[in-house]
């Protein structure tokens, strides 16, 4: 088979794209840690949220997503933390299948239910983050969201 | 050969009212999250744009075009036009029996349908008879190449033939992954049989076929612009076996790659998604291979009308040609198409868009344009000839495709860039009880604008269409036969392993093996069959 040399660049030229973006997504996981959620096999599913702090600025969330509220243990749809601390959330669902998108951080997670997921981030700079479901989870899905306080 | 006449036509003019009605929501979904004419019932609407626009017009259309182009690549009828003609009625009795319960507020579960939101039964039911009449017309083709092969046992494929064959293997081992999902989960689930199932499991099986879907669709419209569109163009495909190795390399990749839909979920370890990432890598290089090859032809083409230089060409091509338009226009929405979705595979940066309308503003440019609007470029070639009318409204179809060019670089624009911002995909906004940055509320009004225009085009679509059925001024001939391209580099020059499908099947289904044993194997041990059935308007299992 002829292989035109401007096809065989076009050829390389992608080739060599495609490596550069595979390298660029393995130095942000390794790098900078910006991962995609795992399998967790220790934790096994919970029915209740919780808010602990497990060392000074450091909090565990365990994230119970439900029609249509989160329930993060705080009887309330939001969490207070002081700027700078490290939150690890613990997601799973009571219910149907819903999401949990925190637009100002890398954090992106679906909640299902029997299985829990786990993410990690730092709350660096105060202000109110919000954390909204992202997706369908039945007639009430638009008004489920809850809201993350970092203070000075 | 002129029994395939109605045949087609009968699949197109389903697969149009479907389309027909789709596309009407789609509008109220772009109002809606702007806050404009927000009073209806968001999600049914939601489930009704994205079954019949991403199921049913997609499917009745192609296997309608897909027994045309075998017909024309291979020189014989059908085997047999009984058996298409049943095809045809499962796949309506299919579309029916789900949409019933969809118009009647029993089925708003989207078109992924992920349980344990449930929808009636007669639901999943449609859906699986509207896969069995796919698999029937898959049939009619297959039985069809082999009594050609019967009769021609040295001829190469042709490559229209390789095109249409391709859609229908990736197709098939596809949705072994739903029929699976549907008959052994869904099914027995939705009437009781069995109380409680696995909602990561079902996911899993539904994106083994969601991913491969999107290639269903693309294909055919791979199929029009390597065999059809060159010359259209007034030039010549620049290298047939390219575009053969092209088509192979779908058929190795489009599948295993189906966890890059589940980069955020739980269960499933992040080196098998790695691994479905790498894949997925992979199968941008035949679409690489594909731009330079049309590109090439485009050059070809141009210079044969007299153009010259290094861009000199590119003006010199038919833009004033309805077919050349659509097909122009929709490989331009296409560029950015797979450009956003090199974005959303990219694993860890799939963490930024998500389940945002940066999805929906990705995949409009996709199935959204890069299909839909090539099968509108399709009809308007070949619905004069089918019909034996000309072309009704040739400046209205040329209208078309430049204001659904403009309509959806408006849409999918804003919504990527509110998808960027956090803003999430499936949802009525309208009526959230969040807010957003002020920002935001500005590109869900240029997302409306977008949705309006191309709502107006594809209703110019409608009147080019049924003037071409009822008033286009009738032709002297008919023909059914197809413009195809000559090639520049022909088939003579294609290695044989390039036509032998025993190759190519037998690597798929080894990678297939490599990529979802232990996707699968992590699945079944760590998510339970635990999950009883929801409504979406109740927050509690449904009483059984
Ligand atoms: C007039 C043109 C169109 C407009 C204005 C439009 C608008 C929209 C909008 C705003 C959404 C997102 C809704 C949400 O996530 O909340 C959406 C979703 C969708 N659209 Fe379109 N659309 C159009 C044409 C099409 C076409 C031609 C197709 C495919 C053939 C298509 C397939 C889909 C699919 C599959 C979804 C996803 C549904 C889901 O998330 O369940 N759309 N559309
Ligand atoms: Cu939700
Ligand atoms: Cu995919």
């Amino acid at each position: 088979m002829r292989i035109d040399p401007f096809e065989k660049f076009a050829m390389i030229v992608g080739g060599i794209l495609l490596g550069a973006f595979i390298l660029a997504i393995a130095y942000a996981n390794f790098v900078w840690g910006v991962k995609v959620p795992t399998c967790e096999v220790v934790t096994r599913p919970f029915s209740k949220g919780a808010f602990i702090e497990t060392a000074p600025k450091t909090y565990e969330v365990q994230v119970v997503a439900r029609m249509w509220y989160f329930d993060m243990g705080t009887g309330k749809n939001e969490i207070t933390i002081p700027a700078g601390s490290k939150v690890t959330f613990f997601v799973t669902s009571g219910d149907v299948v819903h999401g949990i998108k925190i637009p100002e951080k890398n954090i992106n997670i679906m909640a299902i239910p029997g299985v829990v997921g786990r993410v990690q981030t730092t709350f660096e700079r105060p202000g109110e983050y919000l954390m909204v479901c992202h997706e369908y989870c039945g007639i009430g899905h638009q008004g489920m969201y809850a809201k993350i306080n970092v203070i000075q | 050969m002129g029994k395939i006449r109605s045949l087609t036509l009968w699949h197109w003019y389903v697969g149009f009212a479907a389309l027909f009605v789709g596309l009407f929501f789609g509008l109220r979904q772009s109002l809606a999250r702007a806050g404009i004419w927000a009073k209806y019932d968001y999600y049914q609407g939601l489930t009704l744009h994205g079954v019949l626009n991403a199921l049913v017009f997609t499917t009745f259309f192609i296997a309608g075009f897909l027994y045309l182009t075998t017909e024309n690549s291979l020189k014989r009828p059908l085997r047999s036009y009984a058996l298409a003609w049943f095809g045809f009625v499962v796949l309506l009795a299919g579309t029916v029996l789900a949409a019933v319960p969809i118009l009647t507020g029993r089925a708003s579960v989207l078109y992924t349908f992920y349980p344990p939101l449930m929808a009636h039964p007669s639901f999943y039911i449609g859906l699986t008879l509207v896969v069995v009449g796919s698999w029937i017309a898959a049939l009619v083709v297959l039985r069809t190449y082999l009594a050609w092969r019967r009769e021609n046992p040295e001829a190469r494929v042709p490559l229209m033939f390789i095109a249409t064959a391709t859609t229908y293997i990736v197709w098939f081992i596809a949705t072994i992954g739903v029929a699976a999902e549907v008959l052994f989960l869904l099914i027995p689930w939705s009437l009781g049989w069995v109380k409680e199932t696995n909602p990561l499991l079902a996911r899993t099986l539904f994106w083994y076929f969601g991913h491969p879907l999107v290639y269903f669709w693309l294909l055919p419209a791979y199929l029009a612009w390597y065999t059809i569109m060159p010359r259209i163009a007034g030039g010549k495909l620049y290298s047939d076996p390219m575009a053969r190795l092209a088509f192979m390399l779908f058929i190795l990749f489009s599948i295993p790659v189906g966890t890059h839909h589940q980069f955020a979920d739980p269960g499933i370890g992040s080196n098998w998604k790695a691994l479905h990432a790498f894949f997925t890598f992979l199968v941008a290089f035949p679409s690489l291979l594909t731009a330079f090859n049309l590109a090439a032809s485009l050059e070809y083409a141009g210079k044969s009308r007299g153009g010259s230089g290094l861009f000199g060409w590119w003006a010199k091509l038919p833009y004033g040609e309805p077919v050349f338009a659509a097909f122009i226009s929709a490989m331009i929405l296409f560029i950015f198409g797979g450009i956003s979705g090199i974005v959303n595979a990219s694993y860890n940066l799939n963490m930024v868009v998500h389940n945002t309308s940066f999805i929906f503003g990705h995949f409009h440019l996709t199935v959204g344009s890069a299909v839909t609007l090539t099968f509108m470029g399709l009809t308007y070639l070949i619905l004069p000839r089918l019909s034996g009318r000309e072309l009704f409204g040739r400046r209205l179809a040329l209208v078309q495709s430049y204001t659904w060019l403009i309509g959806m670089l408006i849409f999918s624009f804003a919504n990527m860039a509110a998808g960027r911002m956090g803003v999430p995909r499936r949802t009525d906004l309208g009526l959230s009880t969040y807010s957003f940055p002020q920002v935001v509320e500005r590109l869900e009004k240029l997302s409306a604008l977008g949705g309006v225009i191309l709502y107006a085009s594809s209703l110019l679509f409608f009147v080019v269409f049924l003037g071409t059925l009822f008033v286009g001024r009738r032709s002297k001939e008919r023909s059914f036969s197809l413009p195809v391209t000559e090639a520049y580099q022909t088939e003579a020059e294609a290695p044989r392993v390039l036509d032998n499908w025993k190759v190519w099947i037998g690597i798929a289904v080894v990678l297939i093996i490599i990529a979802y044993t232990p996707v699968l194997n992590q699945v079944l041990e760590i998510s339970p069959f635990g999950s009883p059935a929801y409504s979406p308007s109740l927050p509690v299992p449904l009483p059984r």
